[in-house]
């Protein structure tokens, strides 16, 4: 039979969550990850609120949309687009890498021991460097060449 | 067993939603880079009422949105769920967790699907 989840004591408070250890980058990514969604989730609840005023009227469509623009709404709505291109290019690669793909195939622990980290990296790389490029084209799409 | 099969579906609204939200975004945010033919037609910009209301007579895009909306709040409330099950709460906690993510889901579903098909038939009125 199974011994119920035991709760450890969290003794290394926040940096117990946040700090990457001995799991190297992809523990921060795993990290990123998890703000990114919490952040995009909380934005989309209260964008589906903000955008149902298309349902009755122009006249509440005009002001909803109103009283979410102006500089500060431009850098939170960037904000926003920076965490879904983390979020979405990094999601794919933890697709890839839950379905078996990406992380080499299984060898015997002979020493020295190699790690699958070693064979998945370049994947968190090139995703990093997608996200990265998304982030740029949106910089400059929101602040260089303005919306039409 | 059953969170087996609520992880598979996870992925999967994880790819429905990088397809439709990576659509919305380029509409709405990347429109002066890339600009697709129809979805921002009278010019401006994309949140002008004459766009949406464009947007809004297609049946297609209401489906669309429809499905984004299922599939984000499924993909972020399920998240939300593992997130907070990881600190290990007690057994009555978790499941008043479920529970009140699924009605906040449910809840938010149905109203986001009122939005879209009134805004729908509002759309077709102009």
């Amino acid at each position: 039979m199974l011994e119920p989840t035991r709760a450890f004591k969290n003794r290394l408070g926040l940096w117990g969550w946040l700090g990457g250890g001995r799991w190297g980058y992809e523990r921060y990514l795993y990290t990123l990850h998890r703000l990114t969604g919490l952040g995009l989730l909380a934005y989309f609840l209260l964008h589906i609120v903000v955008t149902s005023s298309r349902a009755i009227s122009p006249e509440r469509w005009n002001s909803a949309m109103a009283s979410v623009s102006g500089p500060l709404f431009t850098i939170g709505e960037y904000l926003v687009f920076v965490a879904f291109a983390f979020h979405a290019i990094n999601g794919v690669r933890l697709a890839i890498i839950e379905l078996g793909w990406g992380v080499g195939a299984p060898i015997e622990p002979v020493y020295p021991y190699r790690t699958s980290v070693d064979v998945q990296r370049p994947l968190a790389i090139v995703a990093l460097l997608l996200a990265g490029v998304l982030v740029v084209l949106g910089g400059l799409s929101f602040f260089v060449l303005g919306q039409r | 067993m059953r969170d087996q099969k609520l992880w598979t579906w996870h992925i999967a609204a994880g790819a429905v939603i990088l397809v439709l939200l990576g659509m919305h975004m380029t509409v709405m945010h990347l429109d002066r880079l890339v600009h697709f033919a129809g979805l921002n037609p009278a010019g401006g910009h994309p949140v002008d009422w004459a766009n949406v209301v464009e947007r809004g007579k297609s049946a297609a895009f209401m489906v669309t949105y429809v499905l984004l909306l299922g599939a984000a709040l499924f993909h972020g409330l399920y998240g939300l769920r593992n997130i907070l099950l990881e600190l290990n709460p007690p057994g009555i906690l978790k499941k008043a967790i479920g529970a009140v993510l699924l009605i906040a889901g449910l809840g938010l579903f149905a109203f986001g699907t009122w939005a879209a098909v009134a805004g729908h038939a509002l759309a077709r009125t102009f």
